[in-house]
């Protein structure tokens, strides 16, 4: 058990690394003089302004001091919470906009992976049991997981947003209205949130069916399965040991999914115009903001890696055999 | 070795293909993805000398719904949206099969020679594939793509294959595992072939069906992950794609001016692109796998 959580902490740890690494790389290896086209990108018009930037510039990227010391210093103010300046916002700090976007993001993502991922499970495992409802779910399914988020995005932003006018399409709450605590503020949230929330819904649940429809057959398929049924155990009994034995992957490929629902979010914000860190991507890369891009690549990784962890957790406490026998697989 | 066995193994193996084929072609799945899939290969292979010109162009009256004259209507400018989307099938399919084919081959080396070598170089081979799997590619992919300002569809490509590999890498060391203490692998050994020798002639063989349908997955994933990153913005600039169309109808309010001829056509290029391959895969396993077939 200490050495399967070990070994995971340590994978997690070196990526980490790896994505600072990287996020530390990244500028240095651009071509030209990045200090000098990232100030005139900024636009700045008043000239202190843009001496402080420069001067910000050069500090962070330290270009008079030696490699490996420019590196500690990044790392170190990492650390400390600083990612830097945006410029898109100057000088608003970078973690203070992520700060404000992540809400909204988290309000998206939570839910619809959790309940994409139980109600596909649920509704895959029911599929499987007839062929009728096979045959119609199993299109139905690979044209979900087919669909690229930002389409079935649009496609149901303009179909029960403008056409039918049920649901709002842009931002995250009524433009007519400033955040504050009441029911007519938190009914405007529910109803910019419904929509996002449902083309993300849609593509995974459409993956889980699928993948849980072909984990029973195969469990169905399996030697105990034929042997309960020749002890004349119940279908719905078989059924639940099935189930229960095809959860276990499902739970993998959730934690292998992982980024590509995060991915899925911050595609179908952006179509939404919602005020989460996909927005604010789409910002930064429109303003050549790139402390703010390399501040929300580091919150999404930290995120992913935490909510991997959580998953490895979860998935020592449902299955008793990585309980008994740990240590081998990691 | 004689040449007997050498012999028996041909027949033997030509027979297991003849019974793939067979049951290839009554596979519906497998037979339908196909032809979809071909047809809009050939649209995006001949599409474009039919649609011939400059896909950015301004050639027609604006904000014109699909006519005679402009099989998909036009853009907000008079841009010809067929001939958009006929030169966006065809940057569609070069991210998948490259980004694919290097997310394959890399899959492909890196999983068998963990799986095959064993030891300290599993060990290290194992982390750095467990280090990409868990980076969430987009992320990586937006970071790299803003700031080296990379606008054209091959170094994109490029990239999506340098970032989506892990999982094949990780399918292909187990089943490499599995592989290797089986008789054959030993008998080759034991004669004196070379460990490369053994890979490509003894256990690659072995999961061919396997690494093709893995192939077909990976060029679905990169399709969709090229979308995502033309859709952000970071797409190419002298040129078209369908992830960039979706862009640009999303940012001119082609929603709110009810031009769905604008957003319908890429984002169902997409879809039947990469739900057609997925079809396939499944059709292709019920060819592979006798236990799935249905009777």
């Amino acid at each position: 058990m200490r050495r399967y959580f070990g070994r995971k902490l340590l994978i997690y740890g070196l990526t980490f690394f790896a994505a600072v690494t990287i996020n530390w790389l990244i500028p240095r290896l651009m071509p030209g003089d990045p200090v000098a086209s990232m100030v005139s990108r900024a636009n700045l018009t008043q000239p202190e302004a843009v001496a402080a930037m420069q001067a910000y510039y050069t500090g962070l990227f330290g270009l008079d001091l030696p490699a490996w010391q420019q590196y500690l210093n990044f790392w170190g103010a990492l650390l400390r919470g600083d990612l830097g300046i945006s410029i898109w916002l100057f000088p608003t700090p970078v973690a203070d906009v992520i700060t404000r976007a992540v809400p909204y993001t988290l309000g998206l993502l939570v839910p619809a992976i959790l309940l994409s991922w139980w109600a596909g499970n649920r509704f895959g495992a029911f599929a499987a049991r007839r062929r009728l409802l096979d045959n119609t779910v199993l299109p139905v399914g690979y044209i979900l997981t087919a669909t690229p988020y930002m389409w079935l995005a649009i496609l149901l932003a303009w179909g029960l947003g403008i056409v039918a006018g049920i649901f709002p399409v842009a931002g995250g709450y009524s433009y007519a209205m400033r955040p504050n605590l009441s029911w007519e503020f938190a009914g405007s949230l529910a109803l910019h949130w419904f929509l996002p929330f449902l083309s993300l819904f849609l593509v995974a649940f459409g993956g889980w069916a699928i993948g849980m429809r072909n984990m029973i057959i195969y469990e169905l398929e399996a030697d105990y399965s034929s042997y309960l049924a020749a002890l004349g155990a119940p279908r719905r009994l078989i059924r639940r040991y099935a189930f229960r034995n095809a959860v276990l992957p499902q739970i993998t490929g959730l934690a292998l999914q992982l980024g590509v629902l995060v991915a899925g979010a911050l595609v179908t914000e952006v179509v939404f115009s919602y005020p989460g860190l996909g927005s604010l991507i789409l910002k930064a890369i429109q303003n050549q903001d790139f402390f703010l891009l390399q501040g929300i690549f580091l919150f999404i990784v930290t995120g992913v890696l935490i909510a991997n962890f959580v998953i490895d957790i979860v998935y020592v406490l449902v299955d008793p055999r990585t309980r008994a026998g740990m240590g081998a697989e990691a | 070795m004689s040449v007997v066995p050498d012999e028996k193994a041909a027949v033997a193996s030509a027979g297991v293909r003849a019974e793939a084929l067979h049951f290839a072609l009554r596979n519906g799945k497998l037979l339908a993805g196909l032809a979809v899939l071909l047809a809009l290969l050939l649209l995006g292979l001949f599409g474009p000398l039919v649609s011939a010109g400059d896909p950015n162009a301004y050639v027609g009256p604006q904000f014109a719904p699909p006519s005679g004259d402009h099989w998909f209507g036009t853009t907000l400018f008079g841009q010809d949206i067929f001939t958009q989307f006929v030169h966006g099938l065809r940057a569609t399919f070069l991210v998948g099969l490259l980004g694919g084919g290097i997310a394959a081959v890399i899959g492909m080396a890196i999983g068998f020679t963990a799986g095959y070598r064993g030891g300290v170089v599993d060990e290290v081979l194992n982390m750095l594939t467990n280090i990409v799997l868990v980076l969430p590619a987009l992320a990586v992919l937006l970071v790299i793509n803003a700031y080296l300002g990379i606008r054209s569809i091959p170094v994109q490509a490029v990239f999506i294959g340098l970032t989506s590999w892990p999982w094949v890498a990780r399918a292909i060391r187990a089943q490499t595992f599995s592989l290797r203490t089986r008789d054959f692998v030993d008998l080759a050994r034991l004669s004196g072939v070379r460990p490369w020798k053994i890979m490509t002639t003894e256990i690659a063989p072995n999961m061919s069906s396997y690494l093709f349908m893995a192939f077909i997955l990976l060029f679905g994933g990169s399709v969709l992950i090229g979308a995502s990153l033309d859709f952000v913005g970071l797409g190419p600039t002298d040129s078209i794609s369908l992830g960039l169309m979706l862009n640009n109808a999303a940012r001119y309010n082609a929603l709110h001016l009810g031009m769905w001829w604008w957003f319908i056509p890429p984002g169902l290029g997409i879809t039947a692109v990469v739900g057609s391959l997925y079809v396939m895969n499944v059709g292709l396993d019920e060819v592979f796998n006798p236990k799935l077939r249905e009777m």
